[in-house]
């Protein structure tokens, strides 16, 4: 699957704080209004400019903090098509897997905000168009991939009824 | 080659031996969400047709972030919690019971058990040797429905820690410089084992703050053997037959082995805005508060408030600093009141508010104006934390939050008087 669009660029150590606020706790069970504040506190204007299809890219140690899974549920809701960084917390991967947001470790020093980029999910290649660069993400662990092709893990257990990753 | 603690208790769960890099199904034996991620794993759950619970017993819906609710959605969120628990016998632990991870302690965690928790801090039952992780309300609502989920076993880090800590140094301090030392991602996807003869040594109060902040510097679990004093403390609950001996093999392979001399540590403090920015009490000595919070999962327990009413005994919180106190649980809140613990800190000028969460997630109960400086005993100092992204917030121990709400200004809990007399 092919995901073209452009990068807004964030530092080291986005917070779930900064991507889904605790001052807004009061809308988590209003997803598409806690979207539009995604990110606000680390930058106040992306959720009004980020356009469909574009990409999130962080530093080292995205999405650290609380288990919060509204944290990558409204970044895909606000229409970001991944998430790209130098590492991950591990709860947001996890997360965002379970979501069915795709999440994609690179070194993010090659990108520069607003970079269009082209990713290739079955391969991991990200194509920096603007800078003409190849950058390769790792694969996603086996047990990852299977959850993402039903669609997440709610739609796996609906599935098969149970739990079957071993 | 042995086994770590890690790999032992997932090894003895899953009924065959497992190793660091496997992935497992395992059953779960408490599942847990709080009202801030439960009704998500409810909705899910409605989704798919599973409004269901492998084992309602010990699956538990917390209502301790925004509790007592300081607003109509989060009270119809309330609701929805409660209405599950009764359609499907699962637990409830409803406002004014306290924080999740202080009662999973008191009434659920064990040896060996398998705990999955929406909530990052769950890790905090590693202290009684428990396999516990905090997950994703998705996560935990299909652990909660099909009583088992998948893990990767992780690797471990053993930290070893030798020496007796010093005067006005507790496990607050050593898990902070920790974390200072591995950075806030040091152990992403790792588990961390405590061990050595200050862990020995420490009380089950203390164990519980340093398996606390585990995941601080990104851990998945944060272990520490079974022993006496695991022994001890599950009795005191009424528990004692939860008790089993569980440790690490001799031989074991760990990763990395991290030696820390508690003899050297200081009071230490994390800075705005990242629980790894840490520094000794000794470098930030005159910074200006405005509030200070004593409580949550981290620093709650009755041992904490014990301290500060120590060392805020017969004084007064300063002038222009509010001092917000939050037991733990309603358990540590009724000891605190027959210990008249309760009584000195309000005297003092404390304001001393119903169990939960209180501040710490910046939902109610202390939100920081423009420009606000808090020092909290709690595990998280990111921008926003206490529910302004212009406040700026410190972690340090309650000894350093006591003796800093009486002064106005980060100080150094060794220099007050009175303070030696409770260790």
């Amino acid at each position: 699957m092919q995901l073209t669009g452009n990068a807004w660029k964030f530092g080291d150590n986005i917070s779930t704080d900064h991507i889904a606020p605790g001052r807004l706790f009061h809308l988590r069970s209003n997803l598409p209004e806690l979207a539009k504040h995604v990110l606000e506190d680390a930058d106040p204007e992306f959720a009004a400019r980020v356009a469909p299809g574009d990409f999130v890219v962080g530093g080292t140690n995205f999405g650290l903090g609380s288990s919060r899974e509204h944290a990558p549920t409204i970044i895909k809701l606000a229409g970001v098509s991944a998430v790209l960084a130098k590492s991950f917390a591990r709860i947001f991967f996890r997360n965002a897997i379970n979501v069915g947001l795709p999440v994609l470790i690179c070194d993010t020093d090659q990108i520069a905000a607003g970079d269009r980029l082209q990713i290739d999910l079955g391969t991991g290649t990200i194509h920096n168009l603007t800078q003409g660069r190849i950058l390769q993400a790792p694969p996603l662990p086996d047990v990852m991939i299977r959850l993402l092709a039903d669609g997440g893990l709610a739609a796996h257990v609906a599935k098969h009824g149970d739990l079957v990753v071993e | 080659m042995g086994l770590t603690l890690a790999e032992k208790i997932l090894s003895q769960r899953v009924g065959r031996e497992v190793r660091a890099g496997q992935i497992i199904v395992c059953d779960v034996d408490v599942a847990l969400t709080q009202d801030g991620t439960g009704p998500l794993a409810v909705r899910q759950l409605e989704k798919i047709g599973m409004e269901k619970a492998a084992r309602p017993e010990s699956t538990i819906l917390f209502i301790d972030h925004a509790a007592p609710s300081p607003r109509k959605e989060l009270s119809n969120d309330h609701m929805l919690l409660r209405s599950f628990a009764e359609k499907t016998g699962c637990r409830l632990s409803d406002v004014g019971e306290g924080v999740c991870h202080q009662i999973v302690a008191e009434d659920y965690a064990a040896p060996g058990k398998v705990i999955i928790g929406a909530d990052s801090h769950t890790c905090m039952a590693g202290a009684l040797a428990a396999f516990a992780t905090g997950m994703g309300s998705t996560d935990v609502a299909m652990g909660m429905a099909l009583g088992k989920t998948w893990f990767r076993v992780p690797e471990t880090i053993r930290i070893e820690v030798n020496g007796e800590l010093p005067v006005g140094v507790y496990a607050k301090d050593l898990i902070l410089h920790l974390v200072g030392l591995l950075g806030a991602d040091g152990a992403t996807y790792k588990a961390l084992e405590f061990a050595g003869e200050t862990i020995a040594a420490m009380p089950m109060w203390e164990r519980l703050t340093l398996a606390n902040m585990a995941v601080e510097a990104g851990a998945k679990v944060g272990l520490i053997a079974s022993d006496a004093v695991t022994q001890e403390y599950l009795t005191a609950q009424g528990r004692p037959e939860d008790y089993k001996p569980l440790a690490a093999d001799s031989d074991a392979n760990y990763e990395r082995v991290i030696i820390i001399d508690a003899a050297k540590l200081e009071p230490t403090l994390a800075a705005p805005h990242t629980v790894d920015n840490t520094y000794p009490v000794t470098e930030l000595v005159g910074t200006a508060i405005d509030q200070v919070f004593i409580g949550s999962c981290t620093n709650g327990r009755l041992e904490d408030l014990a301290i500060v009413a120590s060392i805020m005994s017969g004084k007064h919180v300063a002038a222009k600093v509010r001092c917000i106190v939050v037991p733990a649980s309603r358990k540590v809140f009724l000891e605190a009141l027959r210990l008249d613990y309760i009584e000195t800190l309000v005297e003092a000028g404390a304001i001393v508010l119903a169990p939960g969460c209180g501040p710490c997630v910046g939902v109610h109960e202390g939100i920081l104006g423009d420009g606000e400086v808090s020092l909290n005993t709690s595990n998280r100092n990111f921008q926003g934390r206490l529910g302004n992204p212009q406040g700026s917030i410190y972690l340090g121990s309650p000894a350093v939050a006591a003796a800093s709400a009486l002064t106005g200004v980060i100080t150094d809990p060794r220099e007050v008087l009175g303070y030696a007399a409770y260790r």
